[in-house]
């Protein structure tokens, strides 16, 4: 991987050249990277990747075996206590009391930050109030449903305004309105903070994030922005399906298409070389030949294809 | 400040659950129960006590059994309470929010230690409430009851101490509640059949029954102060250990 530039007078967190074992497995190998403030960075990978591992060292919840890490300028292995005071974690599983009540969590959460009387109520209704939770203030967060833990979760990692947000797989258990409401809410904290978001959804991280990391076995595989991540992951083939089906002959015979597979009765899917598509030239015999073309998309390649492209790039010699 | 913080909510939290309630009424019922049965037999033998001189008096017959008993009842019920003071926060995931809070892991250990003391304080003035009770009628040796209070919360803050360190170890408040119950339980019996020597010395009951008896011997206080920092210390060497590669 490219080595990162080290003169970090403007990123939030820094990381560098951190690994980290579970007894001998290595479960992170040379982890550098950097995020500054208003960017948001999608930390990309399959599940046992490391996303994980590299989120609870950059909270402190693990040590690494080498490496340093800085939260907003500050080591957060020499001094943790002030590292931490610059950051907000949503852990994977929301550490929520279900005992509490939304309030009650959140105030003993902001009071261990360091908020106290009107400071505190204030970052409270902010906090409620962007996660959408104003209405749920009295409410038991046992008897919430996951969406709203998931939020609570949320509410307490950015309750006290930390520079720094590490969100590991926020969007987990969310229903596609709540996804979408939380992607918004990520683009709008990137703007003045340094967001990390993980995730093993691609839409996800495409949507919400200006740049990626995929990490893969405990390595960096690819760091770029996003669209410079949709360029590599130009789509391959094409799903067509017409009313009156022809031969699939007659598909691959035409300009650009390298092979034509038959999914069904009617379905045909079309590989080809990008980014010449043939998706033009079969719209036209479509019409011209009275196939009725009821169906042309572009079939998404997914994340794992992306990472067998990938990692087969970085084995190549 | 943060440990008082985090005291707080252990409180809170153990009196929102049923658990707390119903060991505080269980201890009271039963504890009560022995005390009325004490103070029964000691109405009955009082005429011939009266005749006795330097025979045992109100605080040596009803008082210093009462908390014989409570240790005993203590013992029980003590895991119950500190079973869940660490495996909870480990189940609810809880704990990765109080590491990734700007706190040492002694503020964190020393502020769920703090809860913890809170209940057993409740249970203690419940406890000592009835031989309190007594002045309403009779004189007490206040000396001998102050050693024998003094004694039970000795022994309430090494049985809290033992309990949370266990508590560190596990997910499962089941195996925390076993295990804490059986390290107190050998502490307990080290002196059995009057075992001497250093397996003499270690043993929880003997130095609380000098305690019981009045009297006031300073190396038992510190045995106990010592049992509770060794396993409190031994608790936040285990959750510093947690982040250190295994």
């Amino acid at each position: 991987m490219a080595t990162w530039a080290s003169d970090v007078t403007g990123s939030l967190i820094r990381v560098e050249h951190v690994w980290r074992y579970y007894g001998a497995a290595c479960a992170l190998s040379d982890v550098s990277f950097e995020v500054g403030r208003g960017e948001v960075l999608g930390f990309l990978g399959p599940n046992g990747a490391g996303k994980s591992t590299t989120m609870n060292i950059l909270t402190g919840n693990l040590a690494p075996a080498r490496g340093r890490v800085w939260i907003a300028g500050v080591d957060l292995l020499d001094e943790p206590r002030r590292a931490k005071r610059a950051l907000g974690y949503l852990p994977e599983h929301p550490p929520l009391y279900r005992e509490l009540t939304v309030d009650e969590y959140l105030r003993y959460c902001g009071r261990l930050h360091g908020l106290r009387g009107d400071a505190l109520r204030r970052a409270l209704d902010l906090a409620k109030q962007r996660c959408g939770l104003t209405a749920a203030g009295q409410r038991l967060i046992g008897n919430l449903s996951k969406g709203y833990q998931q939020r609570v979760g949320l509410a307490q990692a950015l309750l006290h305004e930390p520079p720094v947000l590490i969100l590991d797989e926020p969007a987990v258990g969310l229903d596609p309105l709540q996804m979408r409401e939380m992607r918004a809410l990520i683009r709008e904290l990137g703007r003045e903070r340094a967001v990390i978001l993980s995730s093993h959804v691609l839409p996800e991280v495409q949507a919400a994030c200006d740049r990626v990391l995929i990490i893969h076995q405990g390595r960096i595989m690819l760091s770029d922005s996003v669209q410079g991540l949709a360029q590599r992951m130009h789509a391959s083939s094409l799903r067509v399906a017409f009313r009156n089906a022809p031969p699939p002959e007659a598909l691959s015979a035409l300009a650009g298409v390298q092979r034509a597979e038959r999914v069904d009765e009617q379905a045909f899917r079309i590989y080809f070389a990008p980014p010449h598509s043939p998706a033009d030239a079969i719209m036209a015999r479509a019409a011209e030949q009275g196939w009725g073309l009821i169906e042309l998309t572009p079939e998404r390649v997914t994340l794992e294809e992306v990472f067998m492209h990938i990692t087969r790039e970085e084995s190549a010699p | 400040m943060n440990v008082l913080i985090i005291a707080a909510r252990e409180l809170r939290s153990l009196f929102l659950s049923p658990l707390a309630w119903t060991v505080l009424a269980v201890v009271q019922f039963i504890l009560a129960w022995l005390f009325l049965i004490q103070l029964d037999q000691f109405a009955a033998l009082q005429p011939q006590l009266a005749a006795q001189p330097g025979a045992p008096g109100l605080t040596d017959l009803v008082v210093a059994p009462l908390f014989a008993s409570a240790a005993t009842v203590l013992l029980l019920v003590a895991p119950l309470l500190t079973m869940r003071a660490m495996s909870e926060e480990r189940r609810q995931n809880t704990l990765t929010l109080l590491f990734s809070m700007p706190l040492s892991m002694t503020e964190i250990v020393l502020g769920k230690y703090l809860g913890l003391l809170a209940l057993f304080g409740v249970m203690l003035t419940m406890i000592v409430l009835m031989p309190l009770s007594l002045l309403l009628g009779a004189t007490l040796d206040f000396g001998q009851l102050a050693a024998g209070v003094l004694g039970l919360v000795l022994l309430m803050a090494s049985y809290a101490a033992v309990g949370l360190y266990v508590s560190t170890l596990t997910h499962h408040p089941g195996v925390a509640a076993v295990g804490s119950f059986g390290i107190l339980l050998l502490l307990s019996l080290l002196d059995w059949r009057g075992a001497g020597g250093l397996f003499g010395y270690l043993s929880l009951s003997r130095h609380y029954e000098a305690l019981l008896k009045g009297v006031f011997d300073s190396s038992d206080v510190i045995y106990y102060l010592l049992l509770t920092v060794v396993f409190l210390t031994l608790a936040v060497r285990r959750l510093d250990g947690e982040r250190l590669h295994r």
